[in-house]
């Protein structure tokens, strides 16, 4: 898959500051029968978003039209739960590029990464910082800063860890297999000794 | 010779399968074994068409269709359009690219965490992965087994290899003699009851202790089964003689000399004398007793004699707006106790606890007596393997008798995606390992437990307490 290059994004974003949000509340397993990558977004925290007649739910963030952007901001332990990596095609899909949480499930990281969503980790107070932020001015504009790893709200910011290779894959929109299928020769005598 | 220092297993297997370690690079992983299935591998094989490339090693590969096949009916096609598509497509993309599929029919069909381990596919001292994260039960053998996404099933299709950097280690040792009505659900929902469900995050847990050492493979097999729900990349026990003979005649195991050549190999997978890890946790088997979960997450456990935590009780601040509405999914009150509890079904069944042995548990508690009214219970073989074994033993007239169906294999109501849904707002006593929301359903309410209370609850109709029971 060609992937999209991330340098720095600006943008406003959507507070979501419900911990443990598991990857069926991302995208519930009803959805997860289409046989290809796109169209998922659809289907994005369905069921918080709609009733079981398929009524928006007024009070759930992404039906309130105040709130928008490419940033979404959630609580501890965001993606927990099933490896679909359908959870990471819906959130690009529904036009997300960054999640920000205090602390990712590994398998949703991993996804992420691997689908131009960066995911990037802060610490409980720039959390709140953010959410207050948000909440208070929904116009507020978060900036996201992959080079410098940098994320800035307000004039406050906090630098955020990725690891090294992830970066420089996220920056030029490199993908894992063209690396391992460098690899080849070596890997051919590796199964054949084992 | 210059001296080597003392490895965990882990490290071991880890250290054993590295094709490639460069700097500032995730390890480039060598995996010995790959399992597929319909629900993550469509998008993966449509990777590889596009690129013009092969499976790497297709005998290295075995697929299975168990995510969204009906559990009746299953020698007529699927009815629902998309999950007929699905299957379809796997069938498509096997047939297309020359891998092995136990198919809908296939003696060997079942949940691709059940198969693996009774066709001897699966074996200690191996790398293992496959697009669910489940993939840790394989772990229960001594493999480092684990779950990956879609877009890392197309790279180890595409290169038998997984990029990955090394998980943290941690070991969780049950010392102790395990109480009546105590099984390995109980150890492993106490485990996540007390490190919550991301307790494990980063790490590769090894569970050891002579609790662990004394259970069945099927019993350990639960236990690493539910690794991931505390967030741990993967969950393992050293292989012991209980593993060898599990392993041994197994159809895809090593035979005759081989296999006792293997076993030798096998012995020096534990780990040595003086092995550092990340993190040591210890229990005490007798402080364990039977459990059941109350929220929406497996952290949120307790003792089933217990009452659910109130606002005030929890150690965090920030967690009480989470709390709060996981109880109000449930339906339930803070401080309350659940024994007593109506529930309006019980499945038994998934990659925790749909094995012969579970099977034969329930069918002991139940043998001559019927379920409750209120109650439909739904008994769910994990495999097509299971399914006969329980026929040729008889099971299934135990089941008939008491009011439970028996069904054909597959994943069924662990997470909803054929028809088998609990219905929004009912209570539904799960061997399953995922109580999220929705999970068994849309607005469906889970409370998990080993198949022991699951047994139990069929009969009375409330949660019960196993103990006054057997
Ligand atoms: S039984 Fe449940 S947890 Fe296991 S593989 Fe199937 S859906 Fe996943």
């Amino acid at each position: 898959m060609s992937k999209d290059k991330f340098t720095i994004l600006k943008s406003t974003a959507v507070p979501l500051p419900v911990e443990n949000i598991d990857t069926d509340q991302i995208i519930p397993a009803r959805f997860l029968k289409a046989t290809t990558r796109e169209g998922f977004g659809e289907n994005l925290f369905r069921d918080w978003r709609f009733t079981s007649d398929n009524q928006p739910v007024k009070d759930f963030v992404l039906n309130n039209p105040a709130f928008g952007g490419k940033i979404l901001v959630a609580g501890k332990n965001f993606g927990c739960g099933s490896s679909r990596e359908h959870a990471a095609w819906a959130i690009y899909d529904y036009g997300f590029r960054v999640v920000v949480s205090s602390f990712f499930a590994d398998i949703f990281k991993n996804n992420a990464l691997n689908n131009a969503v960066l995911p990037v980790v802060v610490s409980d107070k720039f959390l709140q910082t953010l959410l207050e932020a948000i909440q208070q001015n929904p116009k507020t504009e978060v900036t996201v800063d992959l080079i410098n790893q940098q994320i800035s709200v307000n004039g406050k910011s906090e630098k955020f860890e990725i690891n090294a290779y992830k970066k420089e894959c996220l920056i030029n929109g490199y993908d894992d297999i063209d690396y391992l299928l460098s690899l080849n020769k070596e890997i051919r005598e590796f199964d054949l000794a084992h | 010779m210059s001296e080597q220092k003392p490895k965990t297993i882990f490290e071991k297997i880890w250290d054993a399968h590295v094709v490639k370690r460069a700097d500032g690079y995730p390890d480039a992983l060598f995996i010995d074994r790959h399992f597929i299935h319909e629900v993550t591998s469509p998008q993966a094989f449509d990777g590889l068409r596009k690129r013009g490339i092969k499976v790497f090693n297709v005998n290295r590969t075995t697929a299975t269709a168990d995510h969204n096949v009906p559990t009746k009916d299953q020698h007529l096609p699927i009815k629902e359009a998309l999950s007929r598509h699905q299957v379809e497509t796997l069938r498509k993309n096997c047939k297309e690219f020359g891998v092995e599929l136990y198919d809908l029919g296939h003696p060997f069909q079942g949940i691709v965490h059940i198969i693996g381990p009774e066709l001897g596919l699966t074996q200690p001292g191996m790398t293992m992965v496959c697009g669910d994260s489940h993939t840790s039960t394989h772990g229960a053998f001594g493999s480092v087994a684990f779950g990956i996404g879609t877009s890392e099933v197309e790279q180890v299709l595409a290169t038998q290899c997984i990029l990955q950097y090394k998980p943290k280690t941690m070991k969780i040792e049950i010392n102790g003699k395990l109480g009546k009505g105590v099984v390995s659900k109980d150890i492993i929902l106490y485990i996540i009851s007390k490190i919550s469900a991301s307790g494990a995050t980063g790490f590769f847990v090894e569970y050891a202790g002579d609790a662990i050492r004394n259970l069945s493979m099927e019993a350990r097999m639960t236990i690493c089964n539910m690794s991931i729900e505390m967030g741990a990349r993967g969950g393992l026990i050293a292989p012991d003689e209980t593993t060898f003979r599990y392993m041994k005649g197994r159809r895809f195991a090593p035979q005759g000399e081989a296999f006792d050549k293997a076993v030798e190999k096998w012995k020096q997978l534990p780990s040595d004398e003086g092995a550092v890890y990340d993190v040591v946790l210890k229990y005490d088997a007798a402080d364990i007793e039977p459990m059941i979960t109350y929220g929406t997450n497996p952290g949120m456990g307790m003792k089933v004699t217990d009452r659910i935590p109130t606002v005030e009780e929890l150690k965090e601040i920030n967690e009480q707006a989470s709390f709060k509405k996981s109880l109000d999914y449930m339906g339930l009150e803070p401080g309350s106790a659940l024994l007593g509890k109506p529930v309006d079904y019980v499945f038994i069944g998934s990659c925790t606890n749909a094995r012969i042995e579970d099977l034969r548990l329930v069918a002991s508690i139940v043998k001559g007596k019927k379920k409750a009214e209120n109650v439909e219970v739904w008994v769910i073989p994990g495999s097509k393997q299971v399914e006969e074994q329980a026929l040729k033993e008889g099971l299934n007239k135990v089941f008939e008798e008491a009011g439970f169906e028996l069904r054909g294999p597959g994943c069924s109501a662990c997470l909803g995606m054929n028809e088998d849904k609990v219905p929004p707002g009912k209570y539904c006593i799960s061997t399953s390992n995922r109580n999220f929301e929705g999970r068994q359903g849309p607005k469906s309410r889970t409370f998990l437990a080993s198949p022991l209370s699951a047994a139990v609850a069929a009969i009375t109709g409330k949660v019960t307490d196993v103990r006054e029971f057997i």
